[in-house]
């Protein structure tokens, strides 16, 4: 399985980059390690015309800064890197866990937190951490930066707010002090959830990995558990108001019991922190 | 049409290559088919098997899930330079390890789990059983059950199986 | 078993021989199918056809031939045209005179069968050029009905080759006494009737497939290289199928990743390679991708069981019934129809039983065809045997060692050339201490004390243990028996030993590794017969022009059929050195012993000649006894006078998150028997990977298809290959029960670990539900599936 043809563009800044990006619009794609998309174009699933290469990139794109009550983190920062920084397991630990339950070891080493949140694939273990710490999106475009709520960024499969000619620099997570767990289910280690939960901030951020087309905010089980609920009493409606999809190892249903007996477990693990 | 071809310098086992490829080209078919090394192996194209397992800049990485160009500038390594990495003449200790826990059968994941195991040793220091089989998750092996490739890996990291 | 667990770089028979094999495929230097080049070589590309049972209406190959790279596209119409094929690809095996095989052509003429069957054929520069072509074929096809699973062609109202009436290709039964059978039934005690579903599954040996074909420039001759398990058996069916002569094909099996039944067929790309490589006069290759090996490959077992047991008031047997329902898929490749009943003979397992059925029909599909795999209808059976007895366990209300107990052939104690109710001749056995020995490895009855405290405590990770005796039988075969089974060919094996001038020695194997460590095995053989260091031995294989006679590896038959020609081998050439021995001794032959390597006669120490030094003596010549041939070189081909019929039992402990359905395969505990053990290290090995693949049926693999007949599953991303992660160590320990079938005294051991496996899970998994009054669960029991389990157990009982 070889990709299609196309034209490659090391970019040496991200300047480069959007310049390049604004140029082909739709027919362009960003490439950071490449593990999201390479796959992809193997299958030729997606046979971009021109692929931008940002992998070298370094400056600010890359790195875990804490800068008072934020930490910021390069886009082109690699999972390897959040999973080991002492810095990260201490401002903000669900983070530095969940980078490293992605994929296996060679993937961590090459994938990039950006990467992954750009490619918004709701079976993907970071967006959805990223969204239980209630975090934010640095976007960088033609007319310059802004900042998206994670919970504005994910609109659909494989897709975001996320404009063709923007690329993500940053990501922003709060310094967290709370309980905090993630639950993965999967029946290979190096499998993608077929259901996750992350929780964040003792159940204040709550969310879904592979419960719908997006990843998710369980808010009803959030204002459950502000209302005082148990965990088992606020995991009950893990499922509420999401289309889990159905594939090989899980209909909506199974999924939907599974979010409720993760979630338990979750809210359980992360009371004890 | 994209351009079909460019030229790159890929440095692999510490001596350069330049090496004329399409952007497309993916790394282990340049390691394998550009430049001759064909210890490092395909066993998929969904980047589950591990099989085409290289270390770049020091990292397992799938060199299927890479482009040869992206590989420009970065220190390959691949099973034929892995002996010159540990001094003496011999072989590399986790080569040894293999062969000498039966750690292989057919061979063909050889190269690429030994390669993983390398850099698993190299980033988690404190390795248990369950540390090497998590660890070893993107490799798969058909023939060995696994039992004797983790007894290697245990015993390079200094642990008993 | 008393084992030392110390290796050793060279070593005899018994020796934990570290393998020889290591060095180059611990350092990249082996070269599979993939790695060798020649220049001008033109790869393939296939075009598969993306619907399951379709007339092909018309191909444009156009865009495709047109493009720069391309060397030129075939369709299989026109490939029709060229006579290229003295014969469709071959089955080797027609079970019965009736058998219905429609023909099987490498390349489609005009109607597909199942997804993945070839259309047309890309010949390109490149392998980046040949799949950009391939894309640019365009096909259309007129569909037909499609047969997608098991149950719609059991049905048989929509059939999966259009000319033909049925699905049903054949039946095949042993049942010779069918109203005692019944009677048997009607007067039990206890019975117990079973329906098991033999999932489909992609063998995914490491490496795939491959093959490239090199014509010579003058003098017709060609070279296949092949990743394949049987470079003899492809050399003659090529010749056959495609009129090229025989002595003109020569077949290289170079290093070779893993088989596991996979390379052990006659594929339509080898044969393309080889017709088209011969046509154009240029190499031709092909290697496959991994998702394409689901319609490029054949799969395993696909079976549907339905197995029933009858019992007296103590669980002892009376009976056995077993029909088999057999999924073919679309064709009857080498030896498919005959995969299924290579387990025939053993749905009894361990247990005596006086009356025995068994009835197999075979059913084509449009999936793709099936074949062997790992232990080819040997898993069927011992699965649906192991799962059966503890079904009759529960029904009796004793333990599930108790239930095999009281079952095992001649009370579980050893016994040599016991005649089966199926009408074969057990070479040897002695099942109980195997079963003692795995109990007590695996401490059972702390895992029984844990068991109930999980349970009594509503723990959400339940306990659950199981157990399998198998027996199995391998060794492939008798050449008598496989005739009388009208499979086209024997079951010998052969080998040939020289030794060289300098007292070095080759041994020339005609049973071909990729993986099993011939080199090393044979070499400790040698070692042992010869008195030499299996340092000073070296194995040529896998190349019919230096091993022209051999039957290849399948079966579990390389040590006990081809291990055993080389030791009578290795006994041919001692006999005639110590002719030479004994006329340089001025001694008649039979006062001359030979121990350690070195002839001497008795009372006469300074009368004492080493072996290796005859070898320059028999290559000199200048004075051996009248009349003798130069040289110490000596072949042999054995064909066994039986098969071979190893055991064991193995532990199974699972547990099992009621919540999510999870299950972990926490401890597995093997104690096999494959009588004499030439490398114990090796035999762990085997163990070890064939418990994995067995344990992989029973949690993680199967061959999804949907109504279409598309497989939805075929990468190694969604078709789940286990991981280390997902295993545990495997414990080993072995007993020793020599066979009687061959002089060594060996069974064999590649296929016996998948042979256990699936059914020791499986009970474990039904053990820890038992609560719930769960009595069975499909494979593989996915999450999804034991959750769903206990829910509706649970629905059913409230």
């Amino acid at each position: 399985m070889i990709p299609a043809a196309f034209d490659y563009v090391r970019a040496g800044s991200a300047e480069e980059a959007l310049a390049v990006l604004a140029e082909h619009g739709d027919d362009a794609k960003l490439m950071a390690g490449g593990h999201s998309l390479i796959p992809l174009m193997r299958y030729r699933l997606v046979t971009p015309g021109v692929v931008v290469d940002v992998g070298n990139l370094n400056g600010d794109l890359k790195g875990i800064r804490v800068d008072g009550d934020t930490v910021k983190i390069g886009a082109l920062t690699c999972h390897t890197e959040l999973e080991h920084s002492a810095e990260l397991a201490s401002a903000c630990p669900l983070l530095g866990h969940v980078a490293g339950q992605v994929g296996d070891p060679s993937v961590r080493h090459r994938g990039t937190l950006g990467g992954s949140l750009a490619h918004s694939d709701p079976a993907s273990d970071l967006p959805a951490a990223v969204l239980a710490l209630g975090g934010s999106l640095i976007a960088r475009g033609p007319g310059g930066e802004r900042e998206i709520a994670a919970t504005d960024f994910f609109t659909g499969f494989l897709e975001s707010v996320l404009a063709p000619d923007e690329m993500l620099t940053e990501i922003r997570v709060p310094v967290t002090s709370g309980g905090w767990n993630y639950q993965k289910f999967n029946r290979r280690a190096q499998d993608w959830a077929i259901v996750g939960v992350a929780v964040s901030e003792g159940g204040k951020g709550v969310s879904l990995v592979n419960m719908g087309s997006t990843p998710i905010r369980a808010t009803a089980v959030e204002q459950a558990v502000a209302s005082g609920a148990s965990a088992a009493e606020a995991a009950s409606h893990a499922a509420d108001g999401t289309t889990p999809p159905t594939d090989l190892n899980g209909d909506a249903d199974y999924r939907s019991h599974l979010a409720r007996v993760l979630t338990e477990r979750a809210l359980q693990a992360a009371s004890l922190r | 049409m994209p351009a079909s071809s460019v030229q790159i310098r890929l440095s692999v086992n510490g001596e350069m290559h330049d090496v004329e490829v399409e952007p497309r080209t993916l790394l282990v078919h340049a390691l394998r088919d550009s430049i001759g090394l064909t210890g490092t192996n395909i066993g998929c194209d969904s980047s589950s098997c591990g099989a085409c397992t290289v270390l770049v800049d020091g990292r397992s990485a799938k060199s299927c899930t890479m482009l040869a160009v992206q590989a420009e500038g970065a220190d390959i390594l691949t099973i034929e330079g892995l002996a010159a990495t540990s001094p003496g003449d011999g072989l590399h200790p986790m080569q040894d390890a293999f062969h000498e826990c039966h750690g292989l059968q057919c061979g063909y994941c050889t190269p690429g789990m030994i390669l993983a195991s390398v850099s698993l040793v190299d980033e988690y220091p404190d390795l248990d059983e369950q540390g090497v089989r998590t660890g070893l998750e993107g490799n798969l092996c058909r023939c060995t059950g696994y039992h004797n490739i983790v007894k290697a890996v245990l015993s390079v990291a200094g642990k008993e199986a | 078993m008393a084992v030392t667990e110390e290796t050793t770089s060279a070593g005899g028979i018994g020796a934990r021989m570290l393998r020889k094999e290591d060095g180059k495929l611990v350092t990249g230097e082996a070269k599979f199918v993939d790695d060798i080049h020649v220049p001008g070589e033109l790869w393939m590309g296939m075009v598969r056809s993306t619907i399951a049972h379709a007339r092909i209406a018309s191909i444009d190959t156009t865009a495709a031939a047109s493009m720069p790279g391309v060397h030129s596209v075939f369709t299989g119409a026109e490939l029709a045209g060229m006579d290229l094929w003295a014969a469709p690809l071959p089955c080797a095996w027609p079970v019965t005179e009736d058998m219905a095989n429609p023909p099987h052509w490498p390349v489609a003429p005009e109607f597909v069968h199942h997804v993945g069957d070839i259309v047309a054929v890309v010949l390109a520069d490149s392998r980046y050029t040949a799949a950009d072509a391939v894309e640019q074929v365009i096909v259309d096809y007129e569909s037909l009905p499609t047969v997608a699973s098991m149950e719609q062609a059991v049905a048989d109202t929509v059939h999966a080759h259009s000319d033909l009436s049925t699905n049903k290709a054949y039946t095949w039964a042993i049942d010779s006494d069918p109203d005692g059978t019944q009677a048997a039934f009607d007067s039990a005690a206890h019975t117990v009737s079973c329906r098991f579903v033999q999932q489909r599954l992609i063998p995914s040996a490491m490496e795939p497939r491959g093959v490239l074909a090199v014509p010579s420039p003058i003098g017709g001759e060609i070279t296949l290289y092949s990743a394949t398990q049987v470079p003899h058996i492809l050399k003659v069916m090529m010749a056959a199928t495609t009129g090229i002569p025989e002595q003109k094909i020569r077949v290289i099996a170079p290093a070779v990743g893993g088989g596991f039944g996979a390379k052990l067929n006659i594929n339509p790309d080898e044969s393309l390679a080889l017709v088209l490589a011969n046509k154009l006069g240029r190499a031709v290759r092909w290697t496959e991708t991994r998702s394409e090996a689901a319609g490029s490959t054949h799969q395993g077992r696909a079976q549907l069981q339905h197995v029933e047991l009858a019992a007296d008031a103590d669980g002892k047997l009376i009976a056995v019934r077993v029909k088999i329902d057999a999924d073919m898929g679309a064709y009857m490749m080498l030896i498919t129809p005959g995969t299924p009943l290579l387990g025939a003979f053993l749905y009894h397992g361990a247990y005596e039983t006086p009356k025995y059925s068994f009835t197999c029909e075979g059913w084509f599909t449009n999936r793709t065809p099936t074949d062997a795999y790992r232990g080819a209808g040997r898993p069927e059976a011992s699965y649906a045997i192991e799962r059966a007895m503890d079904m009759l366990s529960y029904e009796v209300g004793i333990s599930p060692d108790e239930i095999r107990r009281r079952n095992y052939i001649e009370g579980g104690g050893p016994f040599e050339m016991w005649d089966s109710p199926a009408g074969l001749q057990f070479d040897s056995g002695n099942y109980a201490p195997t079963l003692d020995r795995a109990l007590e490895m695996a401490d059972v009855a702390s895992l029984r004390a844990e068991q109930q405290a999980r349970r009594d405590g509503g723990a959400v990770k339940q306990l659950g243990i199981g157990l399998c005796t198998y027996v199995e039988m391998c060794g492939l075969a008798p050449s008598r028996t496989l005739g009388a089974l009208n499979y086209g060919a024997g079951g010998w094996e052969h080998a040939t030993v020289r030794m060289l001038p300098t007292g070095k020695v080759e041994v020339v194997s005609g049973s071909t590794p990729h993986g099993q460590g011939h080199e090393t095995s044979w070499s400790q053989i040698i070692a042992t017969k010869m008195g030499i260091s299996a340092d000073d031995v070296t194995v040529l294989h896998s190349d019919t022009a230096l091993s022209p006679l051999g039957l290849d590896t399948y079966g579990s038959r390389s040590l006990s059929v081809g291990g055993t020609a080389i030791s009578m081998a290795a006994d041919k050439v001692i006999d005639k050195a110590r002719l030479i021995a004994a006329h340089q001794f001025e001694a008649a032959p039979e006062d001359v012993d030979f121990a350690d390597g070195s002839f001497s006669v008795a009372g006469t120490p300074s009368k004492s000649v080493h072996i290796q030094e005859l070898g320059f003596v028999a290559f000199a010549a200048h004075d051996l006894p009248d009349g003798m041939e130069p040289n110490l070189q000596e072949q042999v081909s054995f064909d066994p006078p039986n098969f071979v019929f190893p055991f064991g039992t193995h532990v199974a402990v699972v547990e099992i998150d009621e919540g999510t359905g999870g299950v972990e395969l926490i401890g597995y505990f093997a104690v096999d028997d494959c009588g004499n053990q030439v490398n114990p290290l090796i035999v762990e090995g085997q163990i070890h990977g064939g418990v994995v693949q067995g344990a992989a049926q029973a949690l993680y693999e199967v061959a999804e298809y949907d109504d279409d007949a598309n497989i939805t599953n075929p990468s190694l991303m969604d078709y789940l290959v286990p991981s280390a992660a997902e295993v545990p160590n495997i414990v080993t320990d072995s007993t020793v029960t020599p066979s009687t079938t061959n002089p060594l005294g060996v069974k064999g051991v590649g296929e016996a670990g998948t042979i256990g496996s699936a059914a020791a899970v499986i009970n474990a998994v039904v053990d820890a539900l038992r609560p719930h009054g769960i009595t069975d669960i499909e494979m593989p029991a996915s999450p999804m599936r034991v959750r769903r389990a206990i829910d509706q157990a649970n629905g059913s009982a409230s």
